[in-house]
């Protein structure tokens, strides 16, 4: 689904990602985790096109990604703080994504009911709470069927009530095919969803594990535990 | 053709008839004599006619007191020769109706299509000019009148042009309804005294369209001067007044509607100056009362210098000028009074038409950009307005006499 | 796709109060201006004085502002299936056009209707309003792009307004001041002319002050102010800045991370 080779980013002279390389199998949850700073925002900016890359390729179901933008019409991308057209309103921001996304089939009437946004389809973005304005992406990034799903924090901001919707939400659209990309700090949430963990630190793959293999590796009693064991022992493949 | 000269020579005894009973000459361009031999066998009183036709001549001299006439288009064409096509030497003789060509142009005699020396009591009326070196050119004459005259030059650079009408050493004069274009001055007056000016329309001369040099008691009214170097000049006279003149169009680095210069007691009223480089440009001049005129459109209204001296505005309209008032010192003598001045901000709270805060027109742009010229490509800067507005509250450059204490809120209608 | 893009856009920033504010600004001036003024020529000279200050200074900072707050909203429309070059198109005409319209709403409208204005001064004030609205609102959104952090991007948006609406001119003044003896008329002219607020000013000089141009000596002032080879100029000019940036803007915002 994946394939990510040789990947390299520099922020004038600070370095944000080198020489990363890692691909990900179609139809898994693959997590992307590691202290802020460790290059996983970068790594999504730049598969999603928002980041230029300075050296590297990146293969999306084999079609190699140079500036061309038509390949996003299978990305589905849910922002960590997502901000949106401050005097548009809800109702005008997702039908202008949905004009622009161009799917065929959509889910906007049954995710509105689920994430309770009926009372605020006529109201301006900048009137809306975080926690609504976070359900609102939920609604852009999922109103389509897509191949691969990026979501950044996903549940951040979010009432424990509609963090497990959204959960459930993940795990049918990967059952359906979709491939995910998770970034996320919240361990639990990792094991969770996610098949596999790719961990970052300063700018390269720590380690790459399949979560259940992780933790039985450690003998941790979480994933986070289990990390906090793996990195101490400085353990590498 | 036997026939035809029978004829021919009838018709020349006819003439001759006439001539003995009514003191009529005819001229026609086919005689080989030509206007010369019809002037001088002309007595005194007599008139000539001449008719329709070319006539290629020159140095024409009139002494006795005689009445010229064109009849038709009577062209006398002077380049054949050098000289003034017609010298007039003579009192109380009456040039009218002719059309006159090509004057030999040359740097050291002024020719001129018409000119008299020493005359009296002459009336040059109705001519057409065109491409005279001079016009009509007139030196030590008296009592004259010069009306309706079209007088057209072709000249190119001052120094190599003449006059269209010029007036030297002459007293009593009337010029009316005259039309001059491209000339050097299109009316000139050099020592002359009681001369009359009215109606005429003066443009595209390359000096002044009306010069007075040492020229006293003059009057000029309801001329128009257009595209000229400068409207009017008046030089070092007196008592020259100036009344309903309409100055346009006077554009160029010293155009003037009108230009002062030395001199003293006259009156400036109801004349309009508009669209001039300068309206009115005043150097060492005094007791000059100017009234009623109107400032429009112009770069600036009046450049008024230092050493003029009790000169007076009062109700004149200041409209829509770039520049309303300079001048080049801190100090005036002079006085403004009860002008309209579109420039003017102030409020009038007890309503009775004038303003309650003075006026000052001249602006700190004005006094920087006199100093320095190349300062004009930032006029309406919003830089130039801070400053304008700095030099309102702690006046620095601008004269601080220089000012209208009685503005009007409203402009002057007649 | 443009299109559609810029459908929202110009729906978001006409729904700003800021917008309205400014359109009601110019609306009141102009109306004050034919009300109070006897004298339209120089009413619509004090017009201009006002417009080539403060349309720069709003769409430099309205730009700014506005791009630094659309940053998230790039982003997720960025994350959609869309080129950059059309929605820096959408975006970039989506700030000047309600800006453009604003200005037209509240100056260019009244004047024609309550005043017989004369068509080659309304000209200069459209033209003159407009190319600066395109300028200004693209030197906007380049600071905003050059610099993530929005204090300085405004700083420095502001800075630029200052430097070619005040600073600009005290220099060309004081260098007028030192080099006084020196020819400088074609110098003068290539100064001005490289800033486009005086540009704008120049147009309206042209319109209104020629008499007063015309006692300037020199004959480069002479045929650049006489003919129409001063509007003519003007008018390029102001063409190349409202192109360069445009083009600046297209490849910073290309070459941009988000």
């Amino acid at each position: 689904m994946i394939k990510i080779d040789k990947l390299e980013k520099k922020y004038g002279k600070v370095t944000a990602l080198e020489s990363v390389s890692f691909d990900v199998q179609s139809g898994k949850i693959v997590a992307i985790a590691g202290p802020n700073g460790s290059g996983k925002s970068t790594l999504v900016k730049i598969i999603l096109g928002l980041v230029r890359m300075d050296n590297g390729e990146i293969y999306i179901n084999d079609e190699k990604l140079n500036s061309h933008f038509q390949y996003r019409k299978q990305v589905g991308y849910l922002p960590q703080i997502g901000r949106y057209p401050e005097n548009l309103t809800v109702k005008e921001v997702i039908s202008m994504i949905k004009d622009i996304g161009g799917g065929e089939e959509t889910f906007e009437a049954e995710l509105i009911d689920e994430f309770e946004l009926q009372e605020h389809l006529n109201k301006e973005v900048r009137t809306l709470s975080g926690g609504t304005k976070q359900k609102l992406g939920i609604i852009l990034a999922f109103m389509f069927k897509k191949d691969l799903l990026i979501l950044d924090e996903p549940t951040s901001g979010l009432d424990p009530i509609s963090a497990g919707k959204l959960k459930k939400l993940i795990k049918e659209r990967n059952s359906e095919g979709s491939t995910v990309l998770l970034i996320s700090h919240i361990m639990s949430e990792v094991e969770e969803l996610a098949d596999e963990i790719i961990y970052f630190l300063n700018g390269q793959i720590s380690f790459r594990e399949k979560v259940r293999k992780l933790i039985e590796k450690t003998a941790g009693i979480n994933l986070e535990n289990s990390i906090a064991i793996f990195l101490n022992k400085g353990v590498s493949y | 053709m036997i026939l035809k000269l029978i004829n021919i020579i009838f018709c020349l005894c006819l003439i001759n008839s006439v001539e003995l009973i009514a003191g009529i000459i005819y001229v026609n361009p086919k005689d080989n004599s030509g206007i010369q031999t019809a002037v001088d066998k002309a007595k005194d009183g007599d008139t000539i006619i001449i008719n329709k036709g070319v006539y290629k001549q020159n140095s024409i001299v009139i002494k006795r007191n005689l009445t010229v006439i064109g009849k038709g288009e009577a062209i006398i064409d002077g380049s054949i020769a050098d000289g003034s096509i017609i010298y007039v030497e003579s009192t109380k003789v009456h040039i009218k109706g002719l059309f006159f060509k090509n004057v030999k142009r040359t740097a050291i005699k002024d020719n001129a299509a018409i000119r008299l020396n020493n005359s009296e009591g002459s009336v040059i009326e109705n001519n057409k000019i065109l491409n005279g070196f001079f016009g009509i050119y007139l030196a030590r004459c008296n009592d004259f009148k010069i009306f309706g005259n079209k007088i057209y030059g072709y000249s190119k650079t001052e120094s190599s042009s003449g006059n269209g009408i010029h007036l030297f050493r002459c007293t009593t004069a009337v010029i009316k309804d005259n039309y001059i274009e491209n000339h050097r001055d299109g009316i000139y007056l050099e020592f002359v005294s009681k001369a009359n000016i009215m109606q005429n329309h003066s443009l595209l001369n390359l000096r002044y369209g009306l010069h007075f040099m040492f020229s006293d008691g003059c009057d000029y009214e309801r001329n128009k001067f257009e595209r000229n170097g400068a409207g009017v000049a008046v030089m070092y006279s007196k008592n020259v007044n100036m009344r309903n003149n309409q100055f346009h169009n006077n554009w160029g680095s010293s155009a003037y509607g009108l230009l002062l210069k030395d001199i003293r007691d006259g009156e400036i009223i109801n004349n309009k100056f508009d669209n001039n480089t300068v309206g009115v440009y005043m150097e060492g001049s005094n007791r000059l009362d100017f009234k009623r005129n109107d400032f429009i459109k112009n770069g600036w209204a009046l450049k008024i210098m230092g050493n003029c001296v009790d000169n007076h505005f009062n109700q004149n309209n200041f409209i829509s000028n770039t520049f309303e008032v300079a001048t080049n010192s801190k100090q005036s003598y002079s006085y403004f009074d009860n002008n309209y001045w579109s420039g003017y901000t102030g409020y009038d709270i007890n309503r009775d038409g004038i303003g309650d805060v003075p006026y000052s027109p001249v602006t700190l742009f004005s006094v920087v950009s006199s100093n320095n010229p190349e300062a004009l490509i930032l006029l309406h800067s919003f830089f130039i307005q801070i400053l304008e507005v700095a030099e309102k509250v702690f006046p620095s450059l601008t004269p601080e006499t220089l000012k209208d204490k009685k503005p009007l809120m409203k402009r002057i209608n007649d | 796709m443009f299109i559609k893009l810029f459908k929202y856009s110009i729906r978001d920033v006409a729904r700003s109060k800021w917008l309205l504010l400014y359109g009601l600004f110019f609306l009141l001036l102009t109306e004050f201006l034919i009300w109070f003024s006897s004298d339209t020529s120089r009413a619509v000279v004090s017009l201009l004085n006002v417009i080539i200050i403060i349309i720069p200074l709003v769409s430099i900072i309205f730009g700014t502002i506005y791009t630094y707050n659309s940053r998230e909203f790039v982003e997720l429309l960025l994350s959609q299936p869309i080129s950059r070059k059309s929605l820096y198109h959408s975006i970039y005409l989506g700030l000047t056009i309600p800006l453009v319209m604003a200005y037209l709403i509240g100056i260019a409208i009244p004047l024609i209707i309550q005043t017989d204005i004369d068509i080659s001064i309304l000209l200069i004030i459209l033209v003159s309003g407009i190319a600066l609205t395109f300028i200004f609102v693209g030197i906007a959104f380049t600071m905003a792009l050059s610099f993530d952090d929005k204090v300085k991007g405004m700083g420095f948006s502001f800075i630029i307004w200052l430097s070619l609406s005040l600073i600009y001119d005290a220099s060309i003044l004081l260098l007028i001041w030192l080099l006084g003896d020196y020819p400088l008329e074609s110098a003068l002219i290539i100064v001005s002319s490289a800033n486009p607020i005086d540009l704008s000013r120049i147009m309206v000089m042209l319109k209104f002050d020629v008499a007063a141009l015309m006692g300037y000596t020199g004959a480069i002032f002479q045929r650049f102010f006489g003919g129409l080879t001063g509007i003519i100029y003007s008018i390029s000019v102001l063409l190349i800045w409202i192109v360069a940036l445009y083009f600046i803007g297209r490849i910073k915002f290309n070459r941009k991370n988000f």
